[in-house]
């Protein structure tokens, strides 16, 4: 387009007009039959939101011994542990005593806290006042390699 | 309502979740490259080790006294800070990421929520969740809440971590108690400037006329003057795109030529250049910084620095890297053993909102490229793509010699428990 004409200059504006192409409609026109699936889409399966309720809480370790085998607990298995439950009677829980993570079931008796191998070999654990002895998180879940 | 809340000796409470031995015992942290301490536990402060410390220098004194030594591992600190902060979330959706181990948090709509009892929940909820003790302060402003936190953490037996201003003689009482040179945002040369004029406390300033603040120091101060007065006036920053950004470090060597200095500062500005284009900003001045080696006295001392101002913004490795090089290659001296480099870019803008300018500006091929770069750098990992001036053998090498396991970010280093 012409914008202006002095004596030795001709000045000329752009020609934006066609510049915007065609414009792409996502949906609406479809020539094939359309998908009967589209209605009843869901999310795939996430084994992290299975496996871990609580993010902030997670925390993995690995088992080293066999003292928990009847429990399903077997050496090099991983642990997902939520530190955020509250540790209850029968729950397994990683706990720190005297100076090693282990890991075993809670067992509350009138005469104190227990600690329970699933394990023939292995005998069970009274906690008493002169352990150093923390419950670190619950162990929800064992995840094991075949 | 604004809270601040902090976690105590973060660091060190970090390497004692995955170790409670370390409970009750005197625990440091040391700098990149393990060259002083940056984090130490209450039992290493009552011992005497101070912030800072060299370590080669205290190394006897550590031993003596049992301290525990760790190389600071920044994946596992990060992972731990960005657990605490996404609980924090849960207790207000106003977060103001402060730094790794502190964020201020904003209550609107909690005029009928016991502060105390609030604070004492988040508290718990840090340390049960993660094992990271915390100090939380809340109070109407910001600054106060900073104040608050203070008196949290000095007398932890009888507020519990947690303390609340909410009313005008509780503010009265900590303003008074609180000496100027430790008010949030007082840097050492203002204090020194208040002392003169009589100000002791944080009470002293709040005496002071607002006319007479704004004229001899800046709105800033004016702004905080308010907050510890209680009236809202420093907003809750929710972007925290830095100002600055610097990668400095220690050398493993000491170098003396300058083709190892070249290669050097080319990397750090690497690292800056890539943390720039991270958050999406451009930087107009780039600081380059040479010094030898301080501790080592009877050597030859230079330390150095210079300001490179660019004529448009930019977040190229190629600009950065060649402009960092000619400044270290200006400022070098032949005979001087260099221990330390560091390169700072500043004067950042974000790279949507720049002016252009009239006759220079960027090579257009160099946005696409870095692009291209970044993205093949981060499906390799170990920095495949270099520039030609860096060391292709050397990986970042840092010296960590005491430095503990990746328990929460690399599956070959989780805790290990006996069965």
């Amino acid at each position: 387009m012409l914008a202006k004409k002095s004596t030795n200059l001709t000045f000329f504006l752009p020609d934006t007009s066609n510049s915007e192409g065609a414009i792409f409609f996502d949906s609406g026109i479809s020539a094939g039959f359309p998908s009967p699936a589209d209605d009843f889409k869901e999310e795939r399966l996430s084994l992290d939101s299975e496996l871990i309720k609580n993010k902030e809480a997670t925390f993995f370790a690995r088992v080293s011994g066999q003292s928990m085998i009847d429990a399903g607990l077997d050496d090099n298995d991983l642990l997902v542990i939520d530190r955020s439950l509250q540790p209850e009677n029968d729950k397994i829980a990683v706990c720190f005593l005297d100076g090693e993570f282990t890991v075993k079931r809670l067992k509350v008796e009138k005469d104190g806290l227990w600690l329970l191998p699933a394990n023939k070999n292995y005998k069970p654990i009274k906690i008493s006042p002169e352990n150093e002895f923390v419950i670190w998180g619950i162990v929800t879940n064992v995840i094991k390699k075949l | 309502m604004y809270a601040l809340v902090d976690c105590n000796n973060f660091y060190a409470s970090c390497e004692r979740v995955f170790n409670p031995n370390l409970q009750g015992q005197p625990v440091a942290i040391l700098s990149n490259n393990d060259g002083c301490v940056i984090s130490r536990s209450d039992e290493a402060k009552t011992l005497g080790l101070p912030m800072g410390a060299p370590i080669f220098k205290w190394e006897a004194f550590c031993k003596q006294n049992n301290i525990h030594i760790f190389s600071s591992n920044y994946p596992l600190y990060g992972d731990m800070s960005s657990r605490v902060m996404s609980i924090l979330k849960q207790f207000t959706p106003d977060v103001e990421v402060y730094s790794i181990d502190e964020a201020f948090l904003q209550f609107k709509g909690f005029q009928y929520y016991d502060f105390n009892d609030y604070g004492t929940q988040m508290r718990r909820r840090i340390l049960k969740w993660t094992g990271i003790p915390t100090c939380v302060g809340i109070a109407p402003t910001k600054a106060l809440s900073k104040v608050a936190n203070k008196i949290a953490r000095k007398f932890p037996n009888e507020t519990n971590g947690v303390y609340v201003i909410n009313s005008e003689t509780k503010r009265i009482k900590a303003l008074k108690w609180l000496k100027i040179e430790d008010v949030w945002g007082i840097g050492r040369r203002l204090a020194k400037r208040l002392k003169a004029k009589g100000c002791d406390t944080a009470f002293d300033f709040t005496q002071l006329s607002n006319d007479w603040v704004r004229k001899n120091f800046s709105i800033t101060e004016l702004k905080l003057k308010n907050d510890l007065e209680g009236v809202p006036s420093i907003q809750l920053d929710e972007v925290t795109n830095k100002r600055a950004i610097a990668t400095t470090r220690s050398f493993e060597y000491t170098f003396s030529d300058i083709d190892n200095i070249k290669e050097r500062v080319s990397t750090f500005a690497t690292s800056c250049a890539e943390k720039l284009r991270k958050q999406q900003s451009s930087c107009y001045m780039i600081l380059v910084t040479l010094s030898s080696d301080r501790h080592k006295k009877e050597t030859q001392q230079h330390r150095t620095s210079k300001m490179v101002h660019l004529a448009y913004p930019t977040d190229s490795t190629l600009i950065i890297s060649s402009q960092a090089v000619k400044a270290a290659i200006s400022m070098f001296k032949s005979g001087i053993k260099y221990k330390r480099a560091g390169v700072i870019v500043m004067g950042l803008v974000p790279n949507n909102n720049y002016q252009l300018h009239l006759f220079e500006h960027e090579n257009p091929k160099h946005k696409p490229l870095m692009l291209a770069i970044d993205k093949l750098n981060e499906k390799y990992k170990d920095y495949k793509i270099k520039l030609g001036n860096q060391d292709l053998e050397r990986t970042w090498k840092m010296r960590q010699e005491r430095l503990s396991l990746k328990y929460t970010t690399n599956i070959n280093q989780i805790i290990t428990v006996k069965c």
